[in-house]
């Protein structure tokens, strides 16, 4: 469904991307896990071309990004769903507007019928009491499952969640996280997600890679990445201050 | 000395390539101003919020440009006998010059400064990166309307400052320093042209079309952060300015 093949991204003369690999295949939920600043939310933006790379390929469905005209990127696009870290709400409209917003400029369904799919997925989502709210009005965990109404209610095929969890307290943390596995189940959706949230996640998803120094150094089951032996990994997933990561 | 050199090619190239974008930018914006889908009611929006939220400031401007004018241009007509021409004088400067370039600069600072910042805060918080990804073009829905906003509103605020300051010239003239009313009118009816009239709204829509393409450009372009934001509101108001005053003189040469 999505291969990444040899991304390179520098920017003047920092490496943040150095040669990153990776295949998701179609129905997978991947964990992309690393250091803060290790280039996840950059590798996830390659991914709908909000960001190009320096070299390297990603392709979704077998269409190189690169190569296809724009029309085709914007029919892309629109299967893919992309979670921002924090919501992108439209903060002049009100919760309700801007779950409805992507039908109404987007579709030509009647208002009735915008205002049913909008609502089924605030209810989804547990926002039916909040729509009149402001994104200034409400709390980053609304703001965040206000964002996954907005993104769901393009009814994707494909799920970009740049850290959904971050900012929020442990147990809104983890509802987050059984909300996105519930998706993931009954849609039958392909989801990545960049998050440090690393045990609330390895519950959920299939797979985990995990970037290092601009490559992805691991990309196995959550199972296999706990057993893992790689010192670097160990010092991650313990949180060690002294072993092989500079943090620094 | 090479250093020098390439280093003043380098920021000429820089510039240059700058230009280039915001005239892509320009392009593209007005290519959306006439290709449906059109955004109607933000235009409408953006009409009221560029032309009507600034009368208070083209107003107060347009009196105090319009009574200075007269109490200046008074005695020195005085000196050479030609009081008679102060009428023709005031309405000429106003209705060639100063009524559409002030307008420009008034609505520069308060609705161009305001755009900028918003489209900033929408660039820094992903707003229009989250547009892109659901295959709206944010061009259409944010540059358009501020460009139909800018080209209905600025002529209408030109014209508005014009009579103000035609008023408030007549108040000093008149009231102030005893010119006779029929004269100061008399003769300011004898002087002006409709074509002055035409090139004033020109020039004004002109203006216009600067200030929004300038604002839009610097907002979706700022750079991240609070300093981001308030170095693309400053440019924004610094180089629209600057352009407003650098083609006024091009206008000048070619309407008049």
């Amino acid at each position: 469904m999505i291969t990444i093949d040899n991304l390179w991204k520098s920017f003047g003369s920092q490496e943040v991307l150095r040669g990153v690999s990776l295949e998701v295949k179609k129905g997978e939920f991947v964990a992309l896990v690393g250091m803060s600043g290790s280039g996840k939310s950059l590798l996830l933006k390659h991914l709908v071309r909000l960001t190009e790379p320096d070299r390297g390929r990603v392709l979704v469905e077998n269409s190189d990004l690169a190569l296809i005209s724009r029309h085709e990127l914007q029919s892309l696009r629109s299967r893919i769903g992309y979670l921002f870290q924090n919501g992108a709400l439209f903060d002049s409209m009100t919760v309700y507007e801007n779950v409805a917003f992507p039908l109404r400029e987007k579709t030509r369904l009647p208002a009735a019928v915008i205002r049913q799919k909008a609502m089924a997925q605030l209810e989804l989502v547990g926002l039916k009491n909040a729509t009149d709210k402001y994104p200034a009005q409400i709390s980053g965990g609304m703001a965040k499952r206000a964002a996954l109404a907005r993104t769901l209610v393009q009814e994707p095929e494909v799920i970009l969640f740049d850290e959904p969890t971050t900012g929020l307290d442990p147990i809104v943390s983890k509802s987050m996280l059984q909300l996105f596995d519930r998706i993931h189940k009954q849609l039958n959706l392909t989801g990545i997600i960049v998050t440090h949230e690393i045990t609330g996640v390895f519950k959920i998803v299939e797979k985990v890679a995990m970037l290092y120094q601009g490559k992805i150094i691991a990309n196995e089951s959550p199972a296999q990445m706990q057993n893992s032996s790689d010192p670097v990994i160990r010092q991650f997933l313990t949180g060690d201050t002294e072993g092989p990561i500079q943090y620094r | 000395m090479t250093n020098g050199i390439s280093n003043f090619g380098r920021l000429g190239i820089e510039k240059l390539s700058r230009l280039g974008h915001a005239g892509v930018f320009s392009i593209r914006a007005v290519f959306c101003s006439f290709t449906p889908p059109l955004k109607f009611s933000l235009a409408i929006k953006q009409i009221w919020f560029i032309g009507w939220k600034s009368m208070g400031v083209v107003c107060l401007t347009g009196l105090f440009t319009g009574m200075v004018l007269a109490l200046q241009g008074h005695p020195t007509l005085r000196k050479v006998g030609s009081e008679a021409f102060l009428g023709p004088l005031v309405a000429l400067s106003l209705i060639r010059e100063l009524g559409p370039v002030l307008s420009a600069l008034m609505v520069t600072g308060r609705a161009g400064s305001a755009i900028t910042a918003e489209i900033g805060i929408m660039r820094n918080n992903e707003q229009i990166d989250a547009m892109e990804l659901m295959g709206i073009n944010p061009l259409r829905y944010l540059a358009v309307p501020n460009l139909i906003g800018f080209l209905v509103a600025m002529p209408l605020l030109s014209a508005i400052f014009d009579v103000i300051a035609l008023f408030g010239g007549y108040l000093v003239a008149v009231r102030l320093l005893g010119m006779n009313a029929g004269t100061y009118i008399g003769e300011m009816q004898s002087y002006v042209e409709m074509r002055d009239i035409w090139g004033g709204l020109y020039k004004s829509m002109s203006f216009g079309f600067l200030i929004a393409m300038v604002s839009c450009y610097k907002g979706f372009h700022s750079r991240f952060g609070a300093a981001g934001i308030s170095t693309a509101t400053t440019q924004a108001v610094v180089n629209a300015s600057v352009l407003i005053l650098v083609w006024d003189y091009v206008m000048t040469s070619f309407v008049f």
